[in-house]
Parts: structure tokens; sequence; C-alpha cells
């Protein structure tokens, strides 16, 4: 599923065979409980990476919910994306300790390195840089989460090394 | 028995072994052999203890220095100064995930461990080490000799207040909970530190999850609960990984579940991630969320001791509030008491960032002044430099400066001075940050993370922010400051929660301590500390400048011209004022005016 995900903006899950099987053991693992719609839209945007509107209305229809009060849950949290993101996922933290040590000029040197800028996806889906709030670990400030790792005490010089892998193997720059 | 004083588990794996591993067991028996220390050291085969791609590795007891790419003839060297001299060997250790080590260091004279006792010390991931550490006592005692009643006796002997920031009584809390009338009862613990600057649950939840966990089960036993929630926010995905693996061997040793410690006594619990939405720790907005709506907090009364998580009596506390319910029963409400304030006992972890020398966890006694967490267990400020203001309190606090460095901290000192005690993230302020900007920040940050349910809030906000990013952008006119105050005052009188009410602090304390900065950028068009981008200009001064081309080589824009060993020259109009040339120059050629 993987590939296939990044390979094209149009993938559907629900027309792909394995994922559809994941997103309906999701839904039939957590349908009965209590307070059940965080449950699954979390699990469901961590394991097919974004709920498309087409999969909102499914997982409506599958909990006898109007699709209204799922898009609601979906609009009102940023950790849920209706689009599809790039394979790699360059997060700069914008907590204070991170703003006070120069996050901005952390920013200003991903775009110079990459060509995009906080909310983008490059045009070959393979990076997507993202502010992100507080991840707590301010001691180690200024922080960049790369592919959810974290790395602390970057400096807009040291930037170009910590990308390497994810440049390298995408061939950019 | 023997009594070793230090463990040394040594990888017997076969590829390991293969890589010099025997050859540098053998030269550690030899020499520990050789230095007499082998009925102090001893020496214990273990199948593996990282990935295995370091090459031979130690890990050595009980400091937990784990050492990696050892050779033979590293081992007499290794030997002398861990064992004989007692020095960890820096250049052996291995680099701990997320620099544990250093957020958490070994306490200044000045600290007092509570809930950080066990942090670090412990595998968290093992239950039997957090039992070792008296741990699940306390519970063993509630559930076996005390009726509910003590419990609430005990807590409010210890004078124990919400730690999350608002600092209720905590007995009080769990007394309406428990004579709330409603079946079943909910538990709550507040995991979702969205403050930023903040990360004392994070390391709780990540290297202590059972003192939450017990702390947890003995409050639900005092109010009657018998299902558990813990709602953390999705930004701390190892918190919640370390929090499933406790609850689930919690469950295998039978101290979650049916009939705990063989009592009629039920309780489980499981956690529940958020989604990115900080007013969701506002526990009205927490309470919706669990329930899988939007984050949307509602007005109160009712509270959600009468009527709270699926309209059913809940009660909700903070994370470090319930780390410190076991320490309380076990080693008694007055050993508690005799820490702290008249008005806020105990201790208090904060969260130290910023501009200071020893940034990381810390946790002090209630009453300490700021001064002496600034300079005392922080080492003082970064690079010498004058210290400028404290901010506590997350987005919802405010900005003290000097003058307030000897006050003592606790809960009504705090509110007192205009800031607040919030969940204790502390971030120093050196000379070199401008107060406009980071009132701003913190507007912007309120702003994106205002719900949208009640007007004063959702409009109150934008608009403030409007005017300080005009200001901060040089176009600030006479009359922005008034404006400021009365929005400000609007904001926090009319909204709906502590969001909305808190969200002009930051501006009011700044506004109140640093007014002249705004007046700089009002009227004088000027940036005192020189950080507003449009105020300020970026020149290369020709007298210093050896046209080393490092400016140029790194400046994102390639607003820098220069043949090296020339002066270089940095085009105004390209410029972005980003700072980057003046922080690679070696020769401080680089000015701002």
């Amino acid at each position: 599923m993987e590939t296939e995900k990044l390979n094209t903006v149009l993938f559907n899950p629900l027309q792909d065979a394995k994922a559809k099987a994941e997103i309906d053991a999701i839904l039939e693992k957590n349908k009965d409980k209590p307070g059940s719609i965080m449950v699954i839209l979390n699990e469901l945007q961590n394991t097919v990476g974004f709920v498309s509107e087409e999969l909102q209305q499914y997982v409506a229809d599958y909990l006898h919910t109007p699709v209204s009060k799922i898009h609601g849950v979906i609009s009102f949290y940023s950790f849920f994306t209706t689009q599809p993101r790039g394979k790699h996922i360059i997060k700069i933290c914008l907590g204070t300790a991170c703003y006070v040590g120069g996050a901005s000029q952390l920013i200003e040197k991903i775009k110079q390195l990459i060509g995009i800028g906080p909310g983008e996806t490059n045009a070959d889906w393979t990076i997507t840089v993202e502010e992100c709030r507080c991840v707590g670990a301010c001691s180690q400030a200024p922080v960049v989460v790369i592919d959810d790792e974290i790395h602390g005490r970057v400096k807009p010089s040291t930037l170009a090394k910590l990308l390497r892998t994810i440049t390298t193997e995408e061939k950019i720059a | 028995m023997a009594y070793f004083r230090s463990h040394v588990l040594v990888s017997n794996d076969p590829a390991i072994l293969k890589e010099g591993g025997a050859e540098v067991k053998d030269a550690l028996l030899n020499e520990i052999r050789k230095n007499k220390l082998s009925g102090e050291v001893e020496i214990i085969d273990t199948p593996r203890i990282s990935d295995g791609k370091q090459g031979p590795e130690i890990m050595v007891y009980p400091e937990g220095y784990h050492y990696i790419g050892l050779s033979a003839a590293d081992i007499p060297f290794l030997v002398e100064e861990q064992f004989l001299k007692g020095r960890a060997v820096e250049k052996f250790l291995a680099p701990t995930p997320r620099e544990k080590a250093q957020e958490l260091r070994a306490p200044t004279p000045k600290e007092v461990r509570v809930v950080l006792r066990n942090c670090g010390k412990i595998n968290p991931e093992n239950i039997e080490e957090y039992i070792a550490e008296n741990g699940y006592v306390a519970l063993a005692k509630v559930l076996t000799e005390c009726t509910p009643d003590d419990v609430l006796a005990i807590i409010k002997a210890s004078g124990l207040r919400g730690r999350g920031g608002a600092g209720f009584p905590t007995w009080l809390k769990w007394d309406l909970t428990k004579k709330a009338t409603g079946s079943p009862k909910y538990l709550i613990c507040n995991a979702d530190e969205g403050d930023p600057g903040a990360f004392m649950n994070r390391s709780v939840l990540e290297s202590d999850p059972h003192s939450v966990i017990e702390g947890m089960i003995i409050a639900a036993y005092t109010i009657g609960a018998s299902q558990g929630f813990v709602y953390c926010r999705a930004e701390y995905p190892i918190a919640v990984k370390t929090l499933n693996i406790a609850i689930e061997q919690a469950r295998n040793y039978g101290l979650l579940g049916k009939n705990i410690f063989g009592t009629d006594f039920s309780f489980d619990m499981e956690v529940r991630k958020g989604a990115g939405a900080f007013v969701c720790g506002e526990e009205t907005a927490l309470i919706s969320s669990i329930e899988g709506k939007r984050g949307e907090p509602y007005p109160k009364p009712p509270f959600p001791a009468t009527q709270g998580v699926f309209g059913k009596p809940t009660n909700i506390n903070n994370v470090e509030t319930y780390a410190n319910i076991p320490q309380i029963i076990f080693r008694g409400p007055e050993w508690f008491a005799s820490m702290g304030t008249e008005k806020s006992k105990g201790t208090k972890t904060f969260a130290m960032a910023g501009d200071v020398k020893q940034t990381g966890l810390i946790e002090v006694p209630f009453g300490i002044t700021l001064r002496e967490i600034v300079y005392d267990v922080g080492g003082g400020i970064k690079d010498d430099k004058g210290f400028k203001a404290i901010q506590t309190g997350g987005p919802m606090g405010g900005c003290l400066p000097s003058m307030y460095l000897d006050l003592p901290v606790d809960y009504e000192s705090l509110t007192s001075a205009g800031s607040m005690m919030g969940s204790g993230g502390m971030v120093v302020m050196d000379e070199d940050t401008c107060m406009v900007d980071i009132a701003r920040f913190f507007m912007e940050f309120t702003q994106a993370e205002s719900c949208g349910k009640c007007v004063p809030c959702r409009v109150g906000t934008k608009r403030i922010l409007e005017i300080l990013t005009r200001i901060c952008d040089g176009k600030g006119k006479d009359g922005d400051i008034e404006t400021l105050e009365m929005l400000c005052s609007q904001t926090i009188e009319n909204s709906l929660c502590g969001l909305g009410k808190g969200a002009a602090n930051p501006v009011i304390s700044t506004l109140k301590h640093f007014r002249s900065e705004y007046e700089a950028h009002i009227y004088d068009k000027k940036c005192p500390a020189k950080t507003c981008k449009a105020l300020i200009h970026y020149e290369i001064n020709p007298e210093k400048c050896v046209g080393c081309t490092m400016c140029a080589r790194n400046c994102p824009v390639n607003a820098i011209t220069g043949s090296p060993k020339q002066t270089h020259v940095i085009n105004p109009d390209i410029c972005i004022r980003c700072g980057i040339c003046k922080q690679v120059c070696n020769y401080e050629a680089v000015v701002v005016t």
C-alpha cells in the first residue's frame, strides 16, 4: 500500500483491497467504543495517511452517523488531513523555546534547500514541510522532526547534513 | 549474598562476540581482577543490549551507562575511569534517545525530587523496577486498610493542589465527584500538555508511567470510578506507547481489572489520543474530545464532577497531580506538607527552556525564588548575557521582568504578579529578545488555537494579533496601545473558557513591564532588541570583514556579494533579515542597525 499511495495522488484506499481490509478492521474493532469517532479517525489517519471526503462518507455510513459530524471532527483537529502528504514529513517546531531559539531561520533555510515552505508538498510528493506546535523537546530547542525522529539544537548550517538522507534518496539538489 | 556496587552487562550475542566482543569480555574480566575489583563489580552475560550495529557494547549499572564500539584495547582505560575513578567515559557513551540524560540532570542542591524520583532511574517498560522502588505499596495500603474517606483525609492533610495550573484543592475535587450521584463514574488524567515550552508530563509518562497509573487507581477507589481515561496529545507518541505497555503490565499483575488485590474494587483504564488541538487541555473541551466530538469547551456549571464525560460524574486531574498521590500515601501527608509555602504544599516540576545554561526538567519545592531557579538551578543566562524576562504559565501566562526575580514561587504569588503557575513551562529570555515580538508570537498561537465557539475569543485574539503584527512591521499607529488594552480586557472578561480568559495575559504583562518597547516600535520605528525584521538592517563592517565568503555561502537568498578576500556587501533589497550571516561570521563583521 505504501508505494501505491505515493505513486499517485489519486490513490483511493477504498478501491485498494488491502487498504480497505485495514479500514474495515479499524472500524469493526472500535465501532462500539464510547466516543469511537476520535479513536477511529486517529487510527485511519495513521494507517491510511489521510482521511479523504470519500473515506469520511464511508465511516459515516458504517457508524450510522451524519457525515457532517465526521467532517466537523476532521476539520477541528490539525492532525487530520484530507489529502495525502509527502513520503517524508519534515516538521519545524514552533514552540516558545524553538521560536526564541531561531526556528524561523530554519524555515528560511529549508526553503532554500528543498524549495518548499511550511504547508507545502513538493511536486513529486516526496516531501511535505509542516510547522508544528511544541513537541515537548524544549530543552533541545530549536527542534526539527524528520519522519517522527526528533533532532535537537539544529542550526541553519547543520540542516543540510540532517536532510541529506532524504535529499539523496529523493535526488533533490 | 554478595553485594556488588556495580553490575556490568556484557552482550554475548554471537555476531558481537565475533566482532571482538569475546576479547572485550576477556579484557574486562582481566582488568577487573587486576584492579582487585572482583568483589565489587559483577559481570553478567546478556543476549543483546541494542541493535548490535555498534560493535561490542556493555551496560554499566546502577549508572545505566551504555558504552558502544569498544575494543579490547579500550578496556584498561575504561575500567580505570569507570570503576576506580567513578567517572563516565564520554567518548564511548551511546547517544541516548531524545538525550534523556540532558533533559534530566542530577539534581542541584535546591531541588527535591518527588514526582521525578524514578525518572531516568528505572526502566519504564518494566513494572518490576517500579515495584522495587516501593511501587504499588501505597495502593495496597489504600485498598486493604483505608476507606475512601480516609484517603480524602490524607490528601486533605497533605494540602495537594491541582498541578494542571489552576491549583484547585485536589481533595475537594475528589470529594465533589465522590458525592455526585450517577453511575458509572469516570476518572480522567489530563495528559494534553499543549503549552509550548512545557514537557514535564511527557517526561513523567515516558519514564515513570506507573506512578501515574497508581495515583489514578487510588483516586478511582476514593471517588468510586470504574473506568479511567488518559487523554494524551498526539504529539507524544512515545508517551502513548510507554503508557500502553505499563497499563498492559499492570493488568497482567492484577493491578487493573476486576477485584484488584482480591478486594471487590474493580477499575480499568485506556489511553485516548488527541489530534493536535491545544484547547483540548481545557477540561470541558477534553471531555468533548473523549466523547468523539469537536473539542469545543462548554460553559460550567454543570461541572465535570456532576456531569462530565458521557454525562456522568467525572474527576479530571493532571498527570503530575496523580503522580504525587502514591508518595503522599506512602510517606505520609505530614512529610508532603512540610515542603512548600503556607498555601502551596509540596514540589512542582518545571520545564526550563530558553536562554539559560542548563535547560531541562527541574523539580523544586514551592516557595523557591525565581532567582534561585534561574541562577542556582539553571546556572544563569547563556553566554553571560543580561536577564530580561521569565515567561511562566505558557501562552496564557505572562512575562516577568527582573524586579520579580526574588518572588517566591507559588500559585498566588505568580498570579498576583500578573503571570500564572500554569502547568509549569518556564522560558527564560535574555536581552536579545523583543517583548513585542514575543507577545505577537503567543497571540499567533492562541489565535490559531482558538476553537471559534465564542465571539470574544475568536474575534478578540484576531484583532489583537493584527495590531501586534502591525506594530512589529513598523506600521504601528498612535492609539494602538490603548486599543490593545481595551481589547485585552474585553477578551479576558467575556470569553467562555480558560483559553480566551488567558489569551491576553502575555500582551497585558508585556505592556505593563515593557511598555517602552512598544512605544519605541510605534513612535521611533525602532526595535530595541533588534529582532523585528521590518525595523532592522544587516550590514557588513568593512573594517572587520576579511572576505572569507562564509556569509555569502550561507545566505539563503544570495543577498551577499563579494569576491574572496574582498569586503562583502549585503543588498538590503534582497536581504530577508534572517540573521544567518551574523551567526556564521567568525569575525563579528555583521552588524545589525
